[in-house]
């Protein structure tokens, strides 16, 4: 049976195991078929031109993992930002992990996904918020329909969260092919701060798809620093539909470091929904093999000034590829609309490849749009440079790259994060680095 | 030190130098001046080893080593710097780090350890001070957003800190005002020994007032068709380069 149909299928299935009276029910059948009517997309969308789905649609995926499993927390330890105290919401094989994870309802509520959506305390929230950020493109469709377990944050006005919090999904491999899910609501009130890491681990070689749904909204004046770290297995891929929309005044931030996995699409989505808001994307991308991420950005600037900062890096080796498709709209009445963007690029091989497509849809006429990309080898001058001083050309052109990549972590806020990025960086890049650069 | 016997090289099957000697011996500080477009930077660069250039015909010996096979880090090792007439710049990488890790890849390839990160410290102090560089300075990505006199003060900076055998200075004067052109021969006039030797390239006599040198060429044409003492300098200065091509031309 193909995919498609199992999934569509499988609704049944599913209705039977959630509380089909809920509210959100009806957003979730809506939700099935819209997926029924759109299916899978493939190249012939303009979206997907350069990514295809095709070689992860053909496996036998479980929909449903029939047993439950745990770990131990030395055992996936790495996996953590384990030196800071944090927040986690950890859940394997799409169950949550409670024996790995710390919530809260103290203050802030950092909890599960399924208890908001059925429990009566959490009502509001979900009928103002849930499935209101997320658009009806098929993926997420065919997220919201399943849409049954994930992270769940709320964040009271003025109140700012010191600690981190972690979200993170393993992937066990006791099924030879699992679909996750996961779907996550953050929802941050006026004033209020939150930091949050996000990450998708496969324990083994077997094939896990997954395709996630982050709703995020940030009031006024809120602060909202995300960060996704995507360094997986090559036999796992992840379709990451983020959006966020954000009110006057407050500030977010997704940073997004792809450094492994078959396939990785990421689906960012920034709605700036009042004035003096300020949105930044950065991302680092170094992928070798046969590997391949794609960037898909959208910035709506649909209110005056307000401001965009979007900064990509790629290194692509080996028979890699990447794909930057950057989008840029500024309303009518999006006057002094400051947008950046750039995504620069070095090739290590020519085998690898880069398709980059900055697309800006400008309506308002007193703005700031600025696009660059570039694709590259790196800079003979700088090389010899380094080299006149001594410094051999493997570590020149490793320090090099080391250097391009690393500017974009200047806007890590989290040093433990920055520093266990930065190491990652020159590991895959094999720099010593026994200093800071 | 350094001999060059009959050298020509070119970039893209273009000929730009046509059979260059010189000798430079430790302690001398030669200069080498001439117009615009006569070779200059060629032969500074062939001699730091820049692959774009290819040595045609003849030798560049340092020690008595042919050294054309050899990479340009691997001249620097052997004790060879250039002072960039436009220094590169490296966003992301810090004055410091830039010099540590010059400095511990040079030690490595002598089969040293690496520096102790004190007496690296105690180093740059000390050298940064030599060329009244300020500390903050040094935390800065390397040559980025440098003005033009900052940027030579750092490339004599890194020759202070690398202590070369045969230090060339392209153009190092090109873009200084006077305090930072006395500052930067300040600086190159307490790193000369007896054991060491200097290579000015310049196409003005002005900094020649401050770094004196023991012989002057004029190099025109991709050949040194006169060399002299000091005194040629103060010569060119006045008479320019025009008599010099007459005199090569008839």
């Amino acid at each position: 049976m193909e995919l498609k149909d199992k999934l569509v299928s499988s609704f049944m299935a599913f209705e039977n195991m959630v509380d089909i009276d809920a509210p959100v029910h009806d957003v979730r059948s809506e939700a099935i078929k819209s997926f029924e009517d759109l299916g899978f997309p493939t190249k012939r969308d303009e979206a997907w031109k350069y990514t295809s789905l095709n070689s992860l649609l053909k496996h036998d995926y479980s929909v449903f993992p029939k047993q439950e499993n745990s770990l131990e927390f030395s055992d996936v330890k790495r996996y953590f930002i384990h030196d800071i105290d944090s927040y986690k919401i950890v859940f394997i094989d799409g169950k949550y992990a409670s024996n790995l994870s710390q919530t809260t309802h103290d203050g802030i509520d950092v909890c599960l996904m399924s208890s908001a959506l059925s429990k009566p305390k959490y009502r509001l929230i979900i009928e103002n918020y849930f499935n209101k950020a997320a658009t009806k493109d098929s993926l997420s469709s065919l997220n919201t329909a399943f849409s049954q377990e994930g992270a769940y944050i709320h964040i009271p006005k003025n109140k700012i969260v010191e600690k981190p919090i972690q979200i993170i999904h393993f992937s066990s491999g006791k099924e030879s092919a699992l679909l996750l899910q996961p779907r996550n609501l953050i929802v941050v009130e006026e004033n209020a701060h939150v930091q949050i890491m996000e990450r998708h681990q496969s324990l083994t070689d077997n094939a896990v798809l997954t395709n996630s749904v982050t709703e995020i909204f940030a009031n006024k004046r809120a602060i909202v620093d995300y960060y996704k770290l995507q360094n997986d297995k090559p036999t796992a891929s992840l379709i990451d539909n983020t959006f966020i929309k954000q009110k006057r005044e407050s500030h977010a931030s997704v940073h997004t470091f792809s450094f492994g996995g078959q396939l990785t699409r990421n689906n960012l989505n920034f709605y700036q929904e009042g004035e003096r808001i300020d949105s930044t994307l950065k991302g680092v991308t170094i992928i070798g093999d046969k590997q391949h991420v794609d960037h898909n950005t959208l910035v709506h600037h649909i209110q005056p000034n307000c401001e965009s900062h979007q900064d990509y890096k790629g290194i692509f080796s080996d028979r890699s590829t990447g794909v930057f498709n950057g989008k840029v709209v500024v309303d009518k009445i999006a006057q002094k609309t400051n947008a950046f963007q750039a995504n620069n690029n070095i090739l290590l091989s020519d085998k690898a490849s880069i398709n980059t497509k900055p697309q800006l849809e400008i309506f308002a006429d007193d703005v700031k749009c600025s696009h660059g990309c570039t694709i590259g080898q790196l800079d003979d001058s700088a090389m010899f440079y380094m080299r006149s001083r001594g410094i051999p050309e493997k570590e020149a052109k490793a320090l090099l790259m080391f250097a391009f990549s690393n500017n974009v972590l200047d806007s890590v806020k989290i040093p433990e994060i920055k520093q266990r990025i930065t190491k990652i960086i020159a590991t895959k890049l094999g720099v010593d680095i026994g200093f800071d650069l | 030190m350094l001999k060059i016997n009959n050298l020509h090289a070119s970039v893209e099957d273009k000929a730009i130098l046509r059979g260059i000697n010189l000798e430079v011996k430790p302690g001398e500080v030669h200069a080498i001046m001439g117009p615009n477009g006569s070779g200059k930077s060629t032969l500074a660069s062939v001699i730091a080893g820049k692959e774009e250039y290819e040595v045609t015909k003849g030798e560049i010996l340092l020690d008595n080593e042919d050294i054309d096979e050899l990479a340009a880090e691997e001249r620097a090792h052997k004790g060879v710097f250039l002072s960039f007439q436009y220094p590169v710049e490296i966003p992301g990488v810090s004055v410091t780090n830039f010099m540590k890790t010059a400095i511990n890849e040079t030690r490595k390839a002598k089969g040293l350890e690496d520096m102790p990160a004190k007496d690296m410290l105690k180093l740059i102090r000390e050298k940064s001070e030599l060329l009244e560089i300020d500390r903050k300075f040094l935390s800065r990505s390397l040559n980025e957003g440098f003005s033009g006199g900052e940027k030579k003060r750092n490339e004599i900076f890194q020759m202070a800190m690398l202590e070369p055998k045969l230090a060339i200075l392209d153009e190092t004067d090109s873009g200084l005002d006077i305090d930072a052109l006395r500052i930067v021969a300040n600086g190159v006039n307490k790193l000369k020994s007896k054991d060491n030797a200097v290579i000015v390239i310049t196409h003005y006599q002005r900094l020649l007032d401050y770094i004196v040198p023991d012989f002057v060429h004029v190099l025109y044409d991709g050949r040194i068709v006169k060399s002299g003492t000091k005194e040629l300098a103060h010569e060119l200065e006045e008479k320019g380069y025009d008599w010099i091509k007459e005199e090569v031309n008839a």
